[in-house]
């Protein structure tokens, strides 16, 4: 996969896929925990779905556990994918 | 309908149960990809039947314990047809003796066909299903290992109850999702694999026959129909009352 993924695209995936789930956009911000955001590990588990497509980067169940926040998880996705 | 828009995968859909399955949710509309296992005969005859009587059917060849067949036996049913909307678990082997004489190879090829690959399989096509919002997951499993169990079947009553604890444990994942994972429980169903049944064995049972395999096959069509969408993380047994 691509090596140049930058913190930028992957904050608009991150987002867009979170938007999708149900959180208002305004309100995903890199310090909103997934708790706040109403954001659950099955739409974690969807969101790693969106991740992967996107940026070969695979989340598995103990990666997900780790995030609580959503700048957590597009660190996370960055450092996997560079 | 979403039904129309997305197919159903019957594994072990040529023979026996699974192609009375087949036919069923065909005949309910549903594009149906039929596995079979790739050491058998050609395109299994259910297909043509199907396509005769003015359905839609194709033939997905693969052994589902196979590595990486998950994934493979999908994406072919997918490009040949359309999205897994309803996926039905029912390849399923045998080999049955005394624990005590049961090799190790005897005891993982029924776990792992029975039981891993339908996981797998699974764990493959609710991806999709939880992105769509609907879908439908039917596992077979058995009377044996749920309700009742045989001597000389520990491989099998253990695939199989293991299959009913999967059904429950991913239902409640996804069921928020408009996902539903349901298993059907025959009891003696009259096929080539009990053809040897003895009258004896019958009169264990309250109806006094086996049962039909497109009795079994009803109730997948209904578990895989809209009409079930609140239906999900339970076994309907299919017995003629014999656990009852």
């Amino acid at each position: 996969m691509a090596t140049t993924v930058t913190a930028e695209q992957v904050e608009t995936v991150v987002a867009d896929a979170l938007a999708e789930l149900g959180p208002d956009r305004e309100l995903i911000k890199r310090d909103a925990t997934f708790e706040e955001l109403d954001v659950d590990s099955l739409d974690l588990a969807e969101l790693s779905q969106v991740v992967e497509e996107k940026f070969g980067v695979r989340l598995k169940g103990d990666d997900i556990a780790s995030i609580k926040t959503v700048g957590q998880a597009v660190d996370l996705i960055v450092s996997k994918a560079g | 309908m979403a039904t129309r828009e997305t197919c159903a995968l019957v594994t072990g859909g040529s023979r026996g149960i699974g192609a009375a399955i087949a036919r069923a949710l065909a005949a309910d509309g549903w594009p149906v990809a039929v596995n079979f296992r790739s050491g058998e005969a050609a395109a299994p005859a259910v297909v043509d039947e199907i396509v005769a009587a003015g359905g839609t059917a194709v033939p997905v060849a693969g052994d589902v314990s196979a590595p990486g067949a998950a994934e493979q036996l999908l994406a072919e049913a997918e490009r040949q047809l359309a999205p897994i909307g309803a996926l039905v678990n029912n390849a399923g082997v045998n080999a049955d003796g005394l624990a005590l004489q049961l090799e190790d190879d005897d005891w993982n090829r029924v776990i792992e066909t029975n039981l891993s690959a339908a996981f797998r399989l699974t764990r493959q096509a609710v991806r999709g299903m939880i992105r769509r919002r609907h879908g439908r997951v039917v596992n077979i499993a058995s009377v044996v290992g749920t309700t009742l169990t045989n001597p000389g079947q520990a491989n099998y009553a253990a695939s199989k109850a293991g299959l009913v604890a999967m059904t429950k444990a991913i239902a409640v994942e996804v069921a928020r999702r408009g996902v539903t994972v349901n298993a059907v429980a025959p009891g003696f169903i009259a096929t080539e694999m009990t053809a040897e049944l003895t009258t004896g064995t019958l009169e264990a049972v309250p109806a006094r026959r086996a049962g039909r395999p497109e009795e079994v096959a009803a109730s997948v069509r209904f578990l895989a129909s809209d009409e079930a969408a609140y239906i999900t993380g339970a076994t309907l047994v299919v017995d003629g009352g014999l656990s009852a």
